[in-house]
């Protein structure tokens, strides 16, 4: 019996110890990330990752494409309270705070390897949402901020000039008139600017709110101003466009087709993520134009995107290896690379200063716009129960494009749904 | 005049037919031509199968086939033994309980695994199963629908040959797989046929509880490759698609009249 | 009872082979019995359960009692995903199960190419509702969907079809009836043939028309079948809601979202486990009285025997 056990024992240490060999041969990472814009952007993650593991041969990453935003979120949360857990992950910069109330992530400058010099090195805009209670949570990756396409072709066919976008709200009515085309019997053929309502609605709302002067929430992340009178004003003009001016389409206009209906010249001007760009350049059969977002009181535009968060329940040696792929995957040349194939920004300036950046950039300026106006940006909506925050402002932007209610009443609806959300955070 | 309103009929039968045809003879137009063709149609445009090539490289969707064909399989399988021996006690044993058990037996037909997926990926993620095929399948083989039917098949079944099958000395499972499952073949037939079309299109719960390309089905897989947000080209999603419905529907195609007494049998009672 | 009276009665040997079958029949039910629970029972028990306990993220569970169903009855979005469900029921089944009369009758006919036409309408039945949404989707898009050319081809504007509120259910519905149509037409066949054909020469004889006779006897005698596909097809408008996660998300502003993907988007989105709980229950009741109304009216004609 006595020998038994001993035998059993030593069993089991035989493969404990032969486990751990094994992980120390090969450290096994998951990611799930998102994807929100067109073009090929799986094949290029995947390339990416490629690369990474051939100069990495003791980090295996296991990529997975898991939806949009909201489904990648979805099913990390789901996968983790079904105790699996991915070790890092590509999730909304602003689902910090749900992230940090599930207990789901370390801060990243807690683990070794993530120096204050590496994290010091991008845009301290995309680090706004990552930094709570004075530490670095999560390192910007696909991060964007929204600008303005415009169809040049378009605006000389108008009698506008291709050059001069519109810089403030009134001139983009005006302009957008002049570039609506009916046909015989007056149905639209060409609208002048299109604002997508579906899945990102939030963002646009807190765009035309930053421009009117209006932030949306506090620092704390538990408070949330959706029905001040500016950002009330803000949803109006948007409502407007279409209701008013007639220059947008009635109803909720999809993001995810709305690229397309901006290459199909359904539309002669679009607000969308600089994510987009790319897609843009590919498909556009006609020379186009990319703008900082127009002023009321002031320029200015959400950043936006994902960034890379490590999990809390990853072993200290994966939390390890997590780094060193964010390290690799956000280098100043991968940068450039990811944001030359999408458009994102490249979250580094160091990324601008690389050759390749510098050649693509001076033969396609429109690639730099999103970059400068990250000095009118503000950080993101980021509260806490984010999703369900973003569920409310979303469904509160698509009542009010619908002409289900107005705007004061979607927002204060909104408002007060939020406020009972959010009671339970303060 | 009942000519007259004769033909009238028959050319409204017609019209309602191909318009029920149309949404899969568009999607089929728009999978096998360029994409410049997705919305114009010309007879004379040139076919191709780049759309397709271009889904096959973009997604896994091999692997999503392998994973869909083990799950119905897997699905089948359970259900076929499962519900034949739970039949088989319910239709031939007097036993203890029976027929609150039974009660409890049709609760599931109203109260399908579909509804609880809360509770559902509570129970899988306890028993470890997360992200796996079977996962999947579990919440499926004990087929309430299936026992109903191979119990009414089984009752239909004449003593004479049972008790000549006794007298050859079989055991009662010798009876059950020498009498009844023979004479259940076109249940069995029935009943396979509705399954696997069921979990073959079977979607939320497959979504719920995979969460890697080696777990996903094919209907998961399809929707995450063609989510609107990456813009993917029509086109391709639509060759997507069609690589997604095309086994069924050929299936179906071949064997039109078995599908349809299929469901037909398996829906009467 | 009976067999407990008589087995006092009875020898030895008869009392041990009833006991040999319970043993053999609860034997062959195991597997059934185990996945039932653990699959059907248990979780309808658990979900009654969890709806009395608040889960903070992160943090243990506490007893509310009743506060999540106050929760659920001062949330608008439920109220509204429940009454766009009972919409969405009331404009399918009752559509679905005409056209399927209808085409049952065509099918049945000695119609030029009838099966070219069965095949025709039960095509929708065996595509998975994803393929299917990713079809319709485009046809609804706006401007250069299938629809929105049609109507432009004729000189009509274009429409938003699923950006718009009033008319995204609409859209969802025909869908709807196309895919399910079909698989109901199967059950009238079915029971069509089972309708002697001499009643019909009866009828002819009698010089009554078509109409009469469909009205008079057809009908009645399909009877049972009308109401067996009225709840099957009640049921289903609980359940079926992939279209929505490929073609709408539920929106805009919840105008399309019913009450099964809710229950998903809190459950899983929102990880509010309690909460998706509390509107399962909903749920659960709901499809509990429609059984119930089935065991009530149905199966006083059918028996399950």
């Amino acid at each position: 019996m006595k020998f038994k056990t001993k035998a059993l024992l030593t069993a089991g240490l035989m493969t404990v110890a032969s486990l751990s060999a094994t992980v120390a041969q090969a450290v096994n990472l998951t990611m799930y990330y998102p994807v929100a814009v067109g073009g090929p952007v799986t094949k290029v993650i995947d390339d990416m990752v490629q690369k990474f593991q051939q100069e990495n041969p003791d980090i295996k990453v296991e990529a997975v494409y898991a939806g949009n935003y909201t489904d990648t979120m979805t099913k990390a949360m789901t996968a983790m309270k079904g105790g699996q857990p991915p070790q890092l992950s590509v999730l909304f910069s602003t689902d910090l705070f749900t992230l940090m109330d599930e207990k789901a992530i370390v801060p990243i400058d807690e683990i070794p390897g993530a120096d204050k010099d590496w994290l010091n090195s991008f845009y301290p805009a995309f680090m706004e949402n990552g930094r709570v209670e004075g530490k670095t949570w999560s390192v910007p990756f696909q991060r964007s901020t929204i600008v303005l396409y415009y169809n040049k072709d378009a605006f000389k066919e108008a009698g506008l000039d291709p050059e001069k976008p519109p810089a403030t709200w009134a001139e983009m009515v005006e302009m957008s008139k002049k570039l609506v085309k009916k046909d015989a019997s007056g149905n639209v053929t060409r609208w002048g600017v299109e604002i997508p309502s579906t899945g990102y609605g939030y963002w646009m709302l807190q765009a035309l709110a930053i421009q009117n002067g209006q932030k949306l929430m506090n620092e704390a992340g538990n408070q949330v101003s959706f029905n001040a009178p500016k950002t009330v004003e803000a949803l109006q003009y948007w409502v407007d466009l279409a209701a008013k001016e007639g220059v947008m389409p009635k109803g909720a206009v999809e993001w995810g087709t709305l690229r397309t209906d901006f290459l199909e010249g359904k539309t002669a001007m679009m607000w969308h993520t600089t994510g987009n760009l790319t897609a843009v350049k590919e498909g556009a059969r006609f020379d186009f134009g990319v703008a900082m977002l127009p002023a009321m009181e002031r320029r200015g535009s959400p950043t936006g995107g994902g960034n890379f968060y490590v999990f809390k329940s990853a072993s200290p040696e994966q939390q390890q290896a997590a780094v060193k792929f964010i390290r690799w995957m956000t280098a100043p040349e991968r940068a450039a690379e990811w944001s030359i194939k999408t458009g994102y920004v490249a979250v580094t300036p160091a990324a601008y200063e690389t050759d390749v950046m510098k050649n693509y950039v001076k033969d396609f300026p429109q690639a730099v716009v999103a970059r400068d106006q990250l000095e009118h940006a503000v950080a993101e909506l980021s509260v806490h129960d984010n999703g369900r925050i973003y569920k409310i402002v979303n469904d509160a932007v698509q009542a009010a494009v619908t002409g289900t209610q107005t705007p004061q009443e979607a927002l204060d609806n909104a408002q007060k749904q939020s406020e009972r959300v959010l009671s339970r955070y303060k | 005049m009942r000519q007259h309103s004769h033909s009238v009929e028959t050319i409204a039968a017609w019209v309602l037919a191909l318009l029920w045809l149309l949404p899969v003879a568009y999607s089929l137009w728009s999978a096998f031509h360029p994409s410049e063709y997705a919305t114009r149609f010309d007879l004379t445009a040139p076919l191709t199968l780049d759309n397709f090539v271009r889904a096959w490289n973009q997604a896994p969707f091999a692997r999503y086939y392998l994973n869909t064909v083990m799950l119905v399989t897997m699905v089948l399988a359970g259900q076929l033994v499962v519900c034949t021996l739970a039949a088989y006690a319910f239709a031939r044993f007097r036993f203890f309980g029976r027929d609150i058990l039974f009660a409890l037996v049709l609760v599931q037909l109203m109260i399908m695994p579909d509804v609880l997926i809360v509770e559902n990926y509570r129970v899988i993620s306890a028993l470890n199963l997360l992200d796996t095929i079977p996962a999947i399948a579990l919440p499926y083989v004990a087929s309430a629908f299936g026992i109903f039917l191979l119990r009414q098949t089984f009752k239909g079944v004449p003593n004479e040959l049972v008790e000549a099958a006794r007298v050859e000395g079989a055991s009662a499972f010798g009876v059950l797989w020498r009498v009844f499952v023979p004479l259940g073949k076109t249940t069995y037939i029935a009943f396979g046929l509705v399954s696997v079309s069921h979990h073959w299109n079977n979607f939320l719960w497959p979504l719920i509880v995979t969460n890697s390309v080696e777990s996903r089905p094919l209907t998961v897989g399809l929707a995450v490759f063609g989510a609107p947000e990456t813009g993917v080209d029509w086109s391709v999603i639509t060759a997507a698609t069609v690589m997604t419905m095309a086994p069924l529907l050929l299936a179906f195609l071949l064997f039109q009249r078995q599908f349809v007494q299929s469901f037909m049998r398996a829906g009467i009672r | 009872m009976v067999s407990a009276v008589m087995s006092a009665a009875e020898p030895r040997a008869v009392r041990r082979k009833a006991w040999l079958t319970n043993v053999n029949a609860w034997l062959l039910l195991l597997p059934a019995v185990v996945l039932l629970t653990a699959f059907t029972h248990y979780p309808i028990l658990a979900t009654l359960y969890h709806s009395f306990f608040s889960l903070s993220r992160g943090g243990a569970s506490e007893f509310v009692g009743l506060e999540n169903y106050t929760y659920m009855l001062e949330d608008h979005v439920f109220w509204q995903v429940l009454r766009n469900n009972i919409v969405f029921a009331i404009a399918t089944v009752p559509t679905s199960i005409a056209l399927a009369l209808l085409m049952a009758v065509w099918v049945d006919k000695k119609m030029t190419g009838r099966s070219f036409l069965r095949l025709a309408f039960f095509t929708p039945t065996v595509l998975p509702m994803i393929a299917v949404a990713n079809i319709w989707l485009f046809f609804y898009t706006p401007n250069y969907g299938l629809l929105d050319q049609f109507l432009k081809s004729l000189g009509f504007a274009g429409h938003n079809w699923l950006g718009d509120p009033s008319t995204v259910m609409s859209c969802l519905a025909v869908m709807v009836v196309w895919k399910e149509a079909g698989f109901f037409m199967i059950f009238y066949l079915a029971a069509l043939q089972t309708i002697p054909p001499e009643l019909k020469e009866a009828a002819q004889v009698e010089g009554a028309s078509r109409w009469y006779f469909f009205r008079r006897v057809t009908l009645p005698l399909l009877m049972p079948t009308t109401l067996f596909i009225s709840i099957n097809a009640l049921i289903n408008s609980f359940k079926l809601v992939d279209q929505l996660v490929i073609m709408t998300k539920g929106g805009p502003n919840n105008a399309s979202s019913l009450l099964l993907y809710y229950i998903y988007e809190v459950a899983f989105t929102f990880q509010d486990t309690a909460f998706a709980a509390t509107l399962t229950v909903t749920l659960i009741t709901i499809l509990a009285a429609v059984a119930l109304t089935k065991f009530v009216y149905l199966d006083r004609r059918i028996h399950y025997q």
